[in-house]
């Protein structure tokens, strides 16, 4: 007996491939399942946050709807996966936020965007808030650098703790063996896994969406999306040593690094989220988890808005509206961190933890 | 929409792997190919759709295949399978040309894996398809699709206009549509054999053809192949015999497929519905014991039986879709089974005294055995002795059947009279009886529907532009 249905229903498909096997060329998945007869909570909360969603095996299935074993992996394992996360979430007393996540996300958003309009208004005179600032330390006009690190540095420290709080949960719950944490092949190997998408391509044809064809859109744009998030991570963390190594105060030049990064980065984060959303339209509604698209949509939609409230604030930061961009670019971000925990962010932690611990499993084997 | 006016140079019936392979083979020709299916398109593809791998001669090692597997051995190992009841000019031509399929295939969208968790003895011998049958299917109706070839699906034939060996039109039904006479210059039939029709498995079984299942989908009727023998094409293969392996007995009536299919048989002992042994469970090694089980199933009373053993063996196979029946004691188990406790205890204590000693390797034919009873189990022979003591039930579930029509290496039907067909080709298991006409090897079907789908394809195409 399983915790919830969903975990009865993919410990029954899990007893179907099991028997079967065909798909285990696919992805990590399926080799993972081969390596048990049985299959515990934990289990499949690791096979769910194992599987990437490329819908190969679905398409594949000689068993998928309308065959009487109603085999449908991806959907199974999406929806078994958005329950780990509310598990999983730190601190529990927050794991409703997963459940209706589109409309948490939104009011959150809507809230910290409002509260750094209003803070702004409230501590500044309109002809500050509305002023044309120009040259270093332009933006601290309008918030003190120390308040802005301190203040999102709490945030990020706050999200950081959640995840790992949230870590730690997954790891007790999928029996992690010791010694993960010190195995640095396994590590490596899941970083490669992770940085190349690599089961994110039905075994090597692309992964399957609106239909039978397959294809390596989601692919794309999701590398166009971490990458460019990173990008963006980078520029920030470039201008925070800027600030306190070399005392150089933003905003920089266009040919400075953290603006060279952060604009990179902000395209891709334009392209890839929009991509993303546009691929989750066409997607064959078979294989959604349709009552977490909410909890999908709003994560792409944040990253979009920060890139471009972002890539606004560039444009026009020696304009009037410098002001106002950046309270609306501040609450988004301040936004998104508080709220990693609590959405679809976290699909690329548990998934990174169930890659090294796959990396780990398939390395133990060989060595067996 | 296929505009069913017109003539088409290639007609196909059939969507399985050896109709892909002819409709591809003849589009490539420069022909222009219809394909009627007669499934929905979920279930298209006929037995195509369970398969996993394909048996092809190689010279060397591969990056999925172990080792080399000459022609010649791949001949041996047929001439094994099937007591020499086979064409050797065509099967040396097949085994000769599968050669080539291994490539050939892989150009129209499929790809390979090295062989499956499970199944390592054929990682020499066998290419297997990442994805599964299903998933080749796809890769080769995509391609189809791509070249042009029009395919329709619930498209069922229901007449053929056939005249001095020569094929004039299809008469097709269709849901929506209804009846349309499709006019063709060539005609491929490669609509498989007649498994899933259980009136037609009556004729050689009687009333225990109702307690057979059918691994397949319930489309592979024989409709066609009904329609060629009644039309002058010659047959061959036996009639009265079909491919038979022990499944389990809650499986679905049609379409269950490779997960419902049972290996356990040398860990324990079988009984039929009287608890009572009735073959040699440790006679030989996989995969020739997997094909007789089958049918001394079918042979037994009510045509089920049951495998039975111990705690002890349960992860010595591979994981099952339905978990074994378990009972704390023999009679427990006999009732869950609804067998005559005392008559099972019976035959697992004669049994149990009858096990010698031994030293139990199931990878070999070892030397552990019993003496004493009727019958014997020659190997795996272990007592039954550590509860809980655990049970799958099984019937015969039947893969394919071997009648079908006679073929020439253009894979060109011969009519009764032995003269070739003006424009009539076969490929698949609807000629599979030519090259095989008794047993079968893994993976040999899909190597027959390839080589043959492809020969016949090319034919068509040429018999067309003459």
């Amino acid at each position: 007996m399983h915790g919830t249905r969903i975990l009865e229903e993919a410990d029954r498909l899990m007893t179907v491939c099991n028997s079967c096997r065909y798909c285990e060329g696919l992805c990590a998945v399926f080799p993972a399942m081969e390596m048990r007869r049985a299959f515990s909570d934990g289990d499949l909360n690791y096979l769910a946050n194992l599987c990437h969603a490329c819908g190969a095996c679905y398409t594949d299935c000689q068993f998928s709807p309308p065959h009487e074993f109603n085999v449908n992996v991806p959907k199974t394992l999406a929806i078994a996966r958005a329950e780990s996360y509310a598990a999983y979430s730190w601190p529990r007393a927050f794991a409703g936020a997963f459940a209706r996540n589109g409309l948490v996300i939104s009011l959150i958003a809507a809230l910290s965007v409002a509260a750094f309009i209003f803070g702004f208004a409230a501590v500044h005179d309109p002809s500050v808030l509305y002023g044309i600032h120009t040259g270093p330390g332009a933006f601290y006009k309008l918030m003190p650098h120390n308040a802005m690190a301190l203040l999102f540095g709490l945030a990020f420290l706050y999200a950081i703790l959640a995840l790992v709080m949230g870590v730690r949960a997954f790891w007790r719950d999928i029996g992690e063996p010791v010694g993960m944490t010190t195995d640095g092949k396994a590590l490596l190997q899941a970083i490669r896994d992770a940085g190349e998408l690599r089961y994110l391509d039905g075994g090597g044809v692309g992964c399957f969406n609106e239909d039978d064809q397959p294809t390596d859109r989601r692919k794309l744009y999701h590398h166009f999306t971490f990458y460019g998030f990173a990008l963006c991570f980078a520029a920030t963390c470039v201008g925070t040593l800027y600030h306190y190594l070399l005392a150089r105060e933003a905003p920089y030049a266009w040919w400075d690094l953290p603006v060279v990064l952060g604009t990179l980065g902000g395209i891709g984060l334009v392209i890839g989220p929009l991509g993303l959303l546009s691929e989750k339209r066409k997607r064959d509604r078979v294989l959604v988890d349709e009552q977490r698209m909410g909890m999908d949509t709003a994560f792409i939609v944040m990253l979009f808005l920060t890139s471009v409230t972002g890539l606004a604030l560039l444009l026009w930061r020696e304009t009037g509206a410098m002001g106002p961009l950046l309270a609306l670019h501040l609450g988004v971000v301040f936004a998104l961190f508080i709220t990693m925990p609590y959405g679809k962010f976290v699909h690329g932690i548990y998934r990174f933890v169930a890659l090294v611990r796959y990396a780990r499993e398939r390395r133990m084997m060989e060595h067996s | 929409m296929v505009d069913l006016t017109r003539r088409f140079d290639v007609l196909v019936i059939g969507g399985g792997n050896a109709a892909l392979c002819a409709a591809i083979s003849a589009r490539r020709a420069g022909a222009s190919v219809l394909v009627l299916e007669g499934a929905p398109k979920f279930y298209r593809g006929g037995n195509t759709r369970h398969t996993r791998n394909m048996r092809c001669a190689h010279d060397a090692a591969t990056e999925i295949l172990t080792g080399p597997y000459t022609e010649e051995e791949f001949w041996n190992d047929l001439l094994l399978v099937t007591g020499g009841q086979t064409d050797e000019e065509l099967a040396r031509f097949m085994i000769h040309e599968s050669k080539d399929i291994l490539n050939w295939i892989v150009e129209q969208g499929v790809r390979w894996q090295p062989s499956l968790g499970g199944t390592l003895s054929l990682g020499r011998t066998n290419s297997f398809f990442l994805g599964g049958g299903r998933a080749m299917l796809n890769a080769l109706y995509r391609t189809a699709e791509e070249l042009g070839v029009d395919i329709l699906y619930n498209a069922e034939v229901i007449d053929l206009k056939i005249e001095d060996g020569m094929f004039l039109s299809a008469a097709l039904k269709q849901p929506v549509n209804g009846k349309t006479e499709v006019r063709a210059s060539t005609l491929v039939a490669a609509s498989g054999g007649f498994e899933a029709n259980i009136e037609w498995l009556k004729e050689s079984w009687g009333e225990a053809a109702d307690n057979f299942l059918i691994r397949g989908t319930p489309y592979n009727r024989g409709a066609i192949l009904k329609l060629l023998l009644a039309k002058g094409v010659q047959e061959i293969g036996d009639p009265t015999q079909c491919h038979a392996v022990a499944i389990d007995a809650r499986a679905p009536k049609f379409d269950g497929g490779i997960i419902t299919r049972h290996d356990s048989v040398v860990f324990g002992i079988v009984v039929n519905k009287h608890a009572e042994r009735f073959y040699d469970e440790g006679e030989d090694i996989w995969p020739k014991r997997y094909a007789i089980w089958g049918r001394l199933v079918a042979a037994q009373p009510d045509q089920i039986a049951y495998i039975i053993f111990d705690s002890t063996v349960v992860t010595s196979f591979m994981p099952t879709l339905f978990p074994p029946i378990a009972g704390q004691t023999i009679a427990e188990l006999a009732g869950q089974l609804e067998l005559d406790p005392a008559a099972l205890e019976k035959t697992i204590t004669e049994f149990n005294a009858a096990v010698q000693p031994g030293t139990f390797d199931h990878t070999i034919l070892d030397d552990c055995r019993t003496e004493g009873i009727t019958p014997q189990k020659t190997h795996w022979a272990r007592k039954i002795e550590t509860p809980p003591y655990l049970a799958y039930p099984v019937r015969p579930g039947i893969t394919f059947t071997y009648l079908g029509t006679r073929v020439n290496k253009q894979a060109r039907m011969l009519m009764k009279d032995g003269k070739p067909s003006a424009n009539m080709f076969a490929a698949g298991e609807i000629m599979a009886g030519n090259v095989l006409g008794k047993g079968y090897a893994a993976g040999i079907g899909m190597t027959i529907g390839s080589v043959f789908g492809r020969v016949a394809g090319r034919e068509a195409a040429k018999n067309a532009r003459n």
